[in-house]
C-alpha cells in the first residue's frame, strides 16, 4: 500500500507543477484551524490585490502574478511541506505567516537563497541586514511595537511610568514571548512593574490569568494574542471590567474578528496597527470593482476592507513594488529570487508612490537598505468603536525607543550569528 | 504456490524461530531494505525528504516506542507528545554543549535520558492501570511541555523560547542545520528506523517481550507464574521513552531544525502516535509502520490529489482532507478492529491457499 501511494503522490506533485514563466509567490495561509479567523482576511487580501494587478495592468511588467496557495493551518510541520513543495517552482518570496514558520525557514530559506518576508512578526532580530542576508521583518517588529505601545502610555500618563504596573498577557509561544526581553528593558529604564501572563494555545482559557488582573489591578494590559485567544481576552476583559482604554493589543489582536464577538463590551479596545483601516482607498475600491464584483476575489468578498484584509492589501503591495524595483534594477522582467533579496534591500516607496498606486496615507514611506532590513519601524494606535463597528486610528506614527530596541537587535543577532556560524557581511 | 512454508527446510533452532520464515517474505524484505538504502537516497529530492520520508520514518520509531509500552505490555499512555519533547530538548542541549560530538551519539544518549524521565514518570503503573493510568501519563504530557516553556536553561535564554538545530555532522557530512541534503538526512533516519525496529522485534519476541505480554494479558496471573511486574512495567517505561526518546530528537534535528514545545510536542501529539499504532495494530512491529504511513503519507496524498490534481480550493481540501481521514479511519476500525496489520495477516492466510483455495 505505502509504495502505492507514493507512486501516486508523486505522480500528483508532478502533475502539479505549473508553467514556470511567470512571477511565482507561494502563499501559506492558513483557512482552517483555530487561527482561521486572524488568517482568512488577510489570504484574501493578498489575493485579492494580485488578482487586481493582474486583471487591470496584466501583471507587473508584463509577467503575470501567480499566487500560489498553500494551507498550513498554521503548523510548523505543514508549513515546512508547502515550504518543499513550492520552492521548486521558481518562488520569488516566501512570507511564512507565522512566527514559528518564520524560525524554522530562516536557515532553510537562507541556504537556498529565496528571501523570506515576515510581515511585523518573526525574529525581530532579521533587522539587522548584515546578519540575515535573506530574511527581512518589515515594516514594524514586535520589539518595536513594545517600544511604542510603553510610548504611548506613557504619553497618557503625562510622561512618566513611575511605580505603575503593567500586565503583559500572551500568547505562550515563540510569537507570544517576543516582546518579553524589550518590555523587561523598557521596565528598567522607565520604573515600571511588568507583569507577564502566558496563555496556552489555541487560548480560549484564560480565567487564571484575568483573575490575576483583577487582583494586582494594573495600570496597563498589554495583550500579544493571536486567533481565538484575542477574542476571549477581550470578552474576560470586559466580564471583569478593566478600562478598555488602558487595554492595548499588538497588530495581530486588533481585527474586526477579535472584537465583534465581543459586542458592547469591546468599546474603547485599543491595538496597534501599522497601516490605515476602512476602504476609502482608491486600490480597495478598485478590487471592489474590478475583482470582488467580477467574482474573481479569493474568498467569499465579505471580509473587504477588514483590517486583516488591508494588511494583506498592503504586503501584497510591498510586494509589487519590490517585484517592480527588482525588474528595473535589472532590465528584465522575468526576474529571480536572488534579483528579487536585492530589491527588497533597496525598496524605496515613497508617499508620492503609495499616491500613485492608489493608497495614499494608507501606510508611511518604506526604505530599506543592505544592513537595514526593516523599514519605517512606526506603528500607531487605533480604536475599536463598537457603536460604528469601525477602528479609527488615533495617532500618528510613532517611532519606537531606537536606543533600547537597537542593542537588543544587535545583541541578538549577533548571537545568532555565533550560533550559526554565519560571518557578517560588510554592506558597503 | 509461490507463498508458502513447503519445501523451504530448516536446519537449525536459529532458522526455524527466524522473523520471516517464508522465504517470500524474507526477499521481499530484503528487497525493500535494498531499495531503500541504494535506490531510494539515489532519487530522493527535498520534498520528498522533508515532507514524506523524514515525517514517516521518525514517527514509526515514535509509534514503534509507544507499541511496546501499550500494545506489548499494555499500559497505556498519553505522554509521548512530552517524551519526544525530552528527547528534543535533550538533544539540543547536548549539541550546544559538546558540539564537536557526532550527532548519532547525541541522539542515542537523548534516547538514554528520555529512558530515566519515561521511568519516572512510569512509577505511578505500579499502582494504577488503564484508564487512570491514562490520566497519570496525561500529567506527564502537560508538566513536561510547561517545563520546556517555563526554565529558559533548556531553551538557552534565547529570546523567542525557540531552539534551532546547529550543523552537525556525521562522518564529515552534514546531517542537521539548513545545508544538510536530502540522502544524508533520509539516511540517517533510515539507519535509526532500521535498527530500532530490529531491537523491537528481538526484543518482544525474548523472555523481555513474553514478560511484558504476560503483564498485558493479566497481571496477577503473570505475577503468580513469577514475572516481577516492577521489572516488566518499569523496562516497557524504558525502552518504550528511549524509542520516544530518539524519535523526538530526529524530529527536532533533522526533520524540523526548529522546534518551539508548545506546537510541536503538545497533546495532539501523543494523540496522534496513539492512532497510528491503534489503526496500524497494537503489538504488532509492522502496525507500527502501516500506522505511521497511514497518518503521515494519506494527508499529503490527498492534499497533492485534491489541490495539485483537481485544482480545489486549499481550504476545501484541508477540511475534506480531515474528513476523508476521519472516516477512513473509522471504516477501518469497524471493519477490522485490530487494524491495519490483520488486514496483512489475513492477506498472507489466502496467499499461503492460493490459487487452491481448500
Amino acid at each position: 500500500m505505502k509504495f502505492k501511494l507514493l507512486a501516486a503522490a508523486a505522480a500528483a506533485v508532478m502533475a502539479a507543477a505549473p508553467a514556470m514563466a511567470d512571477l511565482t509567490i507561494p502563499a501559506l495561509n492558513y483557512r482552517t484551524g483555530p487561527y482561521a479567523p486572524s488568517g482568512i482576511p488577510y489570504a484574501d487580501g493578498f489575493s485579492d490585490y494580485m488578482t487586481l494587478l493582474n486583471e487591470r495592468d496584466g501583471g507587473i511588467g508584463g509577467e503575470m502574478i501567480n499566487v500560489v496557495e498553500c494551507e498550513t493551518g498554521y503548523n510548523t510541520e505543514k508549513g515546512v511541506e508547502c515550504y518543499e513543495q513550492t520552492k521548486g517552482q521558481g518562488a520569488l518570496l516566501y512570507i511564512p505567516q507565522s512566527t514559528g514558520i518564520t524560525y524554522q525557514l530562516i536557515p532553510k530559506a537562507s541556504a537556498d537563497q529565496i528571501p523570506i518576508w515576515s510581515v511585523a512578526y518573526g525574529r525581530t532580530s532579521a533587522v539587522n541586514g548584515k546578519v540575515f542576508e535573506w530574511v527581512f521583518n518589515m515594516p514594524v517588529t514586535y520589539w518595536d511595537g513594545a517600544s511604542v505601545a510603553v510610548k504611548y502610555a506613557m504619553e497618557q500618563e503625562g510622561g512618566s511610568l513611575e511605580g505603575k504596573k503593567i500586565a503583559l498577557v500572551y500568547h505562550n509561544s515563540a510569537y507570544g514571548k517576543e516582546p518579553i526581553r524589550t518590555l523587561e528593558a523598557l521596565a528598567e529604564k522607565h520604573g515600571f512593574e511588568l507583569l507577564q501572563l502566558a496563555v496556552d494555545h489555541p487560548g480560549q482559557e484564560q480565567k487564571s490569568q484575568w483573575l490575576q488582573i483583577r487582583r494586582e489591578r494594573p495600570d496597563y494590559v498589554f495583550m500579544w494574542g493571536w486567533g481565538v485567544m484575542n477574542q476571549v481576552a477581550i470578552q474576560e476583559a470586559a466580564n471583569i471590567r478593566y478600562p478598555m482604554d488602558k487595554f492595548i493589543g499588538v497588530w495581530w489582536s486588533g481585527s474586526e474578528a477579535d472584537v465583534v464577538p465581543v459586542g458592547d463590551g469591546a468599546d474603547g479596545y485599543k491595538s496597534l496597527t501599522f497601516h490605515g483601516v476602512g476602504t476609502d482607498f482608491p486600490a480597495l475600491q478598485e478590487i471592489k470593482s474590478t475583482v470582488i464584483d467580477a467574482g474573481k476575489n479569493a474568498g467569499d468578498g465579505s471580509k473587504w476592507g477588514e483590517v486583516g484584509y488591508n494588511r494583506g492589501v498592503y504586503a501584497a503591495a510591498v510586494v509589487a513594488e519590490a517585484i517592480r524595483t527588482a525588474q528595473e534594477m535589472t532590465g528584465k522582467s522575468d526576474i529571480t529570487a536572488t534579483d528579487m533579496r536585492d530589491a527588497m534591500e533597496n525598496l524605496d516607496i515613497t508617499d508620492a508612490r503609495f499616491e500613485e498606486i492608489g493608497l495614499g496615507g494608507f501606510a508611511p514611506a518604506v526604505e530599506t537598505s543592505c544592513a537595514v532590513h526593516s523599514s519605517p519601524r512606526l506603528a500607531a494606535v487605533q480604536q475599536w468603536s463598537a457603536g460604528d463597528k469601525a477602528w479609527t486610528v488615533l495617532t500618528d506614527y510613532m517611532e519606537p525607543d531606537f536606543e533600547v530596541v537597537d542593542p537588543l537587535i544587535e545583541e541578538d543577532s549577533m548571537a545568532y550569528a555565533a550560533e550559526a556560524g554565519i560571518e557578517p557581511r560588510a554592506c558597503e | 504456490m509461490l507463498y508458502r512454508e513447503a519445501g523451504d527446510f530448516k536446519t537449525s533452532y536459529a532458522k526455524d524461530n527466524q522473523t520471516f520464515p517464508i522465504r517470500f517474505d524474507r526477499w521481499g524484505y530484503y528487497v525493500i531494505l535494498a531499495f531503500a538504502f541504494l535506490v531510494v537516497p539515489m532519487v530522493i529530492n527535498d520534498y520528498w525528504a522533508s515532507a514524506v520520508l523524514l515525517p514517516f520514518l521518525i514517527y514509526a520509531v515514535a509509534a514503534l516506542g509507544l507499541n511496546i509500552l501499550v500494545g506489548y505490555c499494555g499500559q497505556v499512555s498519553l505522554g509521548t507528545g512530552g517524551f519526544m519533547a525530552v528527547g528534543a530538548y535533550s538533544c539540543y542541549k547536548l549539541m550546544t554543549a559538546f558540539p564537536d560530538v557526532n550527532i548519532v551519539i547525541h541522539v542515542i544518549l537523548s534516547g538514554f535520558i528520555t529512558a530515566a524521565v519515561g521511568v519516572l514518570f512510569g512509577l505511578p503503573s505500579l499502582r494504577i492501570k488503564g484508564f487512570y493510568l491514562a490520566v497519570a501519563t496525561l500529567a506527564a504530557q502537560f508538566f513536561l511541555v510547561w517545563l520546556f516553556n517555563k526554565v529558559p536553561w533548556f531553551y538557552n535564554y534565547s529570546a523567542s523560547g525557540q531552539i534551532s538545530a546547529p550543523t552537525r555532522t556525521v562522518f564529515g557530512v552534514d546531517v542537521t542545520g539548513p545545508m544538510a541534503s536530502a540522502p544524508a538526512k533520509y539516511l540517517t533516519c533510515l539507519t535509526f528506523v532500521v535498527v530500532m525496529a530490529w531491537i523491537a522485534r528481538n526484543l518482544t519476541r525474548g523472555s523481555v517481550g513474553r514478560k511484558w505480554m504476560a503483564i498485558r494479558d493479566m497481571d496477577i496471573a503473570a505475577e503468580i507464574i513469577g514475572v516481577n511486574p516492577l521489572a516488566a512495567k518499569l523496562s516497557a517505561f524504558a525502552v518504550s521513552s528511549f524509542f520516544v526518546g530518539v524519535a523526538g530528537a530526529l524530529f527536532f534535528a533533522v526533520y524540523l531544525g526548529a522546534v518551539e514545545v508548545g506546537e510541536v510536542f503538545g497533546i495532539q501529539k501523543s494523540f496522534l502516535v496513539l492512532f497510528m499504532i491503534i489503526i496500524g495494530g497494537l503489538g504488532s512491529i509492522l502496525g507500527s509502520f502501516m500506522g505511521a504511513a497511514f497518518i503521515v503519507l494519506l494527508p499529503v496524498f490527498l492534499k497533492n490529489v485534491l489541490v495539485g490534481s483537481f485544482g480545489w480550493a486549499t481550504d476545501l481540501a484541508a477540511h475534506l482532507e480531515i474528513m476523508i481521514l476521519g472516516g477512513l479511519i473509522m471504516m477501518f476500525l469497524v471493519l477490522e478492529p485490530h487494524g491495519l496489520t490483520a488486514y496483512w495477516r489475513t492477506i498472507k492466510e489466502k496467499l499461503r491457499l492460493w490459487p487452491f483455495p481448500h
